[in-house]
């Protein structure tokens, strides 16, 4: 009884009562995981879920009032019990003239190509082939004692979303990864080291590279101490910069900022960050990991320029966060599956590339550290009050050139100086999972802790 | 276009989610298809949430998630598949997924009559189902107002409410068949404060595993109150200093430092895999004396506790460190089995969909002689920690950061200046051995702990207690 999700999701929108409005997601999938120990099998899951999710938007005279329902099954009944919960739910909303759902805006949506069909013929002797030979790989080299884990995941999910508004919108996408975790050791020192690899199909993934990228993380971390506190110039990790500015869209999202919530507001037009710095969320960009044709109220995703040349350029909406500001969307709503409801997000985030490569980074600083991994980003940084405080590791920098290794140490700022204090980005542009790509960053006047 | 109905509609939470009779029929077939061992893991929950901002209640939300998980183990493997559907059918294809990792092997026989455990009723004076939504809602507003009326100071307010009841039924090829019905409720608030400095944020969060009585209208007030006056008061906040000092940590969520700087890494998942700066170390002393750490799923309503873990087991407390000696790990049933002792009953797991891994539960320190204002007055120099916002471990190395969300200078033995949120950073077995102080009052606080992509409820408890340097993450 396989059916259309999109026709499924048309179905369902046949019962809207009036003077009401209706926003439908549907969504299946598939997942896999094997999991690696020691050269056997640890454990092998494979599982598919489906679920629906119900916006009830009714109208009032003070504006529209919200309800939401969802259900992890497509089954027909659970469908009409999800839309009977929405529709009571919105009852408890309050009224607000900003709350709509997403009107079709023209945008025409790009052609991306998020999923590879290749996905659903990967055998499970393959991932298992491949999740040992990448266990096999790291435990040849002398220092490393052993692993933590080393796992395969793969995935596809198509979901169709359609709204009493015209919204009728369908996306398919594909994920395959492999991550190891290494465990160094040299005397009684132990250091760590994680390294993943993640693409649309079982073919784009990097076996020999991930293996010695994640060697590489741990055994040179061996011999590590903690530095002296002082303050430095710090060169962050491609992929301590995706995190970073993952960290500064949470400040930059138009409903962080309509709700007083964001040190950004009131300052489109100003120097926020250095001359060199230019942030752009791209979907569009096929590179991106998190490229997507529609967002998460089926409008199409779209090129949006944030930062440009240190200048506040714009702020990313939702349909609802555009309409408290006084704007539009900017096909920005994010939602995390069925069980989610919108609201605005970032998928690719990136700096425009600087002319320098790591090396010439490096060489340029002169004197301070490199930050390989940070910690404790949930606890230490704050895009309300730009307050940034994290664990790091890595290395020092001493005459241009990587020296000694460092751990236990911390790095601070705030995120308003650390933009405003970016000395440099490099041109070594690496997409990764997530939202964001990276590239080595230097922040002058970071302040380092230790002993 | 034809629709087959499945179902009529979604079961009354009242409903068996399994019977015993399927239960055996289903387990069978997995020894069958050559399984050493097999376990049926079937869930319902039901959970409502409603979040208030911006003055306004943006969206009450409810869900509704039912399904199964089947494990089948052969040797060291374990087979996993969930379903959504609960059909005895469709639990068989479940079973022939699962089983794939014992493809050729021939069956295991026939598994004896299973052992149903007593029923459970859920451990809440008032089910929050029997609660109008509009008295949930009218939560929202109280918290709201209250923050509101601390001053112009107060830019913004957010309050979340949230329940879930939560039924459980796990059966296995050892004959076990135990049931457990789960009710939990949370409060949260997050205010905004604005002033010359920028802006601030003060958290509060309520959280029991227990029924609606947990609120009333005073207490939801005292606590957006709380949530209000730490932003307000991190307005004239000073930047934390730079470098390795003595700290204070007050009673309550100062145990989020031992969930990280010992917790995981007492979790044997990490410990058979010598991922652990903890493993080969039981009898050894490994923190102060004066120091015993407990993990302990069976206390009153807090937020990690439950009658029996997600793999069937009735929940046991257990001590891990007592007077700063090593004395056991935390495990889950498999590890357990496989290394030929019993589970502590630390197999838990975030819904059907995952499988069960070593977690905590309430883990707490407990309290020893001294006074927790002696502590304060008997240090001349240092950090009063007085909310942590949470933390991260690498249980390899022992290294582990945890953030403050409330915390003051501590100048010539007296709490002083408010301080900016930072990260501290030590390392476990180091930090554990620099406990020099630990007081005699005792609270608990909730977290959600993240460990491999599931979140899990935990408490964490502590009395107030001093560790004498540690690296403090600020800029001053």
């Amino acid at each position: 009884m396989t059916m259309e999700l999109s026709d499924l999701a048309a179905s369902i929108l046949e019962r809207s009562g009036s003077g009401e409005h209706l926003e439908v997601y549907v969504a299946r999938g598939r997942d896999a995981e094997v999991r690696v120990y020691e050269g056997a099998v640890e454990s092998l899951t494979a599982a598919t879920s489906a679920g629906v999710g119900i916006r009830v938007l009714t109208e009032s005279p003070d504006g529209m009032r919200e309800g939401f329902a969802w259900a992890g099954s497509l089954d027909a009944g659970v469908i009409t019990d999800t839309l009977a919960a929405a529709r009571d739910n919105a009852r408890f909303a309050t009224p607000d003239p900003h709350v709509a759902l997403a009107t079709p805006d023209g945008v025409a949506v790009a052609d991306v190509v998020t999923y590879d069909p290749s996905i659903s013929s990967v055998s499970t002797e393959e991932k298992i082939a491949f999740v040992t030979e990448l266990e096999r790989l790291v435990r040849q080299h002398p220092k490393v004692k052993g692993i933590s884990s080393s796992d395969y995941s793969d995935g596809e999910v198509e979901m169709a979303l359609a709204s009493t508004n015209g919204i009728a919108v369908s996306s398919r996408r594909s994920v395959a990864s492999a991550a190891v975790d290494v465990i160094a050791e040299d005397g009684d020192e132990i250091q760590t080291g994680y390294s993943y690899t993640a693409g649309r199909s079982f073919a784009q993934l990097e076996l020999e590279a991930t293996a010695a990228d994640a060697v590489r993380r741990a055994v040179s971390l061996l011999g590590a101490t903690k530095p002296t506190s002082r303050h430095c110039t710090v060169v962050l990790d491609p992929r301590v910069v995706a995190q970073l500015l993952s960290i500064v869209a949470a400040a930059l999202s138009g409903e962080a900022v309509v709700k007083g919530r964001s040190f950004f507001a009131g300052r489109i037009g100003e120097m926020v960050a250095a001359p060199g710095f230019t942030l752009v969320d791209d979907p569009t960009n096929p590179l991106a990991y998190g490229a997507a044709r529609v967002d998460g109220e089926g409008l199409a995703c779209r090129r949006n320029e944030l930062i440009v040349n240190g200048q506040l350029q714009r702020f990313y909406y939702d349909t609802v966060a555009a309409r408290r500001a006084g704007t539009s969307s900017t096909g920005s709503a994010l939602r995390g599956g069925f069980a989610g409801t919108p609201g605005p997000g970032c998928r690719a985030l990136a700096l425009q590339p600087g002319t320098m490569s790591k090396d010439e980074i490096l060489s340029a600083v002169g004197d301070g550290i490199y930050v390989q991994a940070i910690s404790g980003v949930h606890s230490g940084v704050s895009p309300v009050s730009g307050d940034f405080s994290v664990g790091a590791e890595g290395f020092l920098i001493s005459d241009g050139a990587l020296g000694a290794p460092i751990r236990e140490a911390t790095i601070a700022s705030t995120l308003q100086k650390m933009l405003a204090d970016v000395v440099a980005v490099g041109r070594d542009v690496e997409w990764l999972p997530g939202s964001a790509a990276g590239q080595s960053v230097a922040i002058a006047n970071m302040s380092l802790s230790g002993v | 276009m034809v629709v087959d109905v499945m179902q009529a509609t979604i079961p009354a939470m009242t409903t068996a989610l399994l019977t015993e009779d399927i239960a055996q029929r289903v387990l069978q077939a997995a020894l069958d298809r050559g399984g050493e061992w097999a376990e049926i893991f079937c869930e319902d929950r039901s959970s409502i949430g409603s979040s208030l901002d911006d003055q306004r209640v943006e969206s009450l939300t409810t869900g509704r998630d039912r399904g199964a998980g089947i494990r089948v183990v052969v040797g060291d493997t374990v087979g996993f598949a969930h379903t959504a559907d609960l059909t005895e059918a469709s639990l068989l294809d479940a079973v022939a997924a699962a089983a794939s990792v014992a493809a050729g092997r021939t069956s295991a026989g026939p598994m004896g009559a299973l052992k149903v455990g007593p029923k459970r009723a859920p451990l809440a004076a008032v089910l929050p189902e029997t609660i109008a939504k509009d008295d949930k809602v009218a939560l929202l507003f109280a918290a709201d107002d209250a923050a509101r009326a601390l001053g112009g100071e107060i830019a913004q307010v957010q309050v979340g409410y949230a329940d879930s009841r939560r039924r459980i039924v796990v059966a296995n090829s050892d004959g076990l068949f135990e049931e457990d019905d789960q009710v939990r409720v949370r409060f949260m608030v997050m205010c905004t404060a604005l002033g010359d400095t920028g802006l601030q944020t003060g958290y509060q969060v309520l959280a029991r595993t227990q029924g609606f009585e947990t609120f009333d209208e005073a207490a939801i007030r005292v606590m957006a109150e709380k949530a209000g006056r730490q932003a307000i008061t991190k307005l004239s906040a000073r930047p934390a200093p730079s470098g390795e000092l003595p700290i204070v940590l007050a009673g309550g969520s100062g145990g989020i430092l031992f969930h990280e700087a010992c917790g995981h890494g007492l979790e044997a998942d990490h410990i058979v895999k010598d991922a652990s700066v903890y493993a080969h170390r039981v009898g050894q002393q490994v923190a102060s004396k004066g120091v015993t750490l407990v993990d302990d799923a069976t206390m009153d309503g807090e937020w990690g506790t439950a009658r029996i873990d997600d793999e069937g087991h009735a929940a046991v407390p257990n001590t891990l460190i007592e007077d700063g000696v090593l004395t056991d790990y935390m495990w889950d049933f498999l590890r357990a089995r496989h290394t030929g002792r019993p589970t502590s009953t630390n197999g838990r797991r975030q819904s059907y969909q995952h499988l069960p891994m070593v977690r905590m539960t309430n883990t707490y320190l407990l309290g020893g002689p001294d006074d927790a204002d002696d502590i304060v007055a008997s240090t001349p120099h240092g950090i009063y920690v007085r909310q942590l916002g949470g933390g991260q471990v690498d249980t390899a190395t022992g290294d582990f950061v945890f953030g403050t969300s409330e915390a003051y200078l501590i100048e010539n033995g007296e709490i002083t200046a408010p301080l900016r949120d930072a990260n501290l950073i030590g390392n476990g077995p180091e930090i554990l051995s620099r406990i020099d102080a630990v007081a005699s009052d005792f609270s608990m606080t909730v977290g959600t702990c993240g460990k491999d992509g599931q979140q899990v409820p935990v408490g964490c408890g502590q009395p107030t207690m001093r560790v004498t340097s540690c690296t403090v993450g600020g800029t001053a």
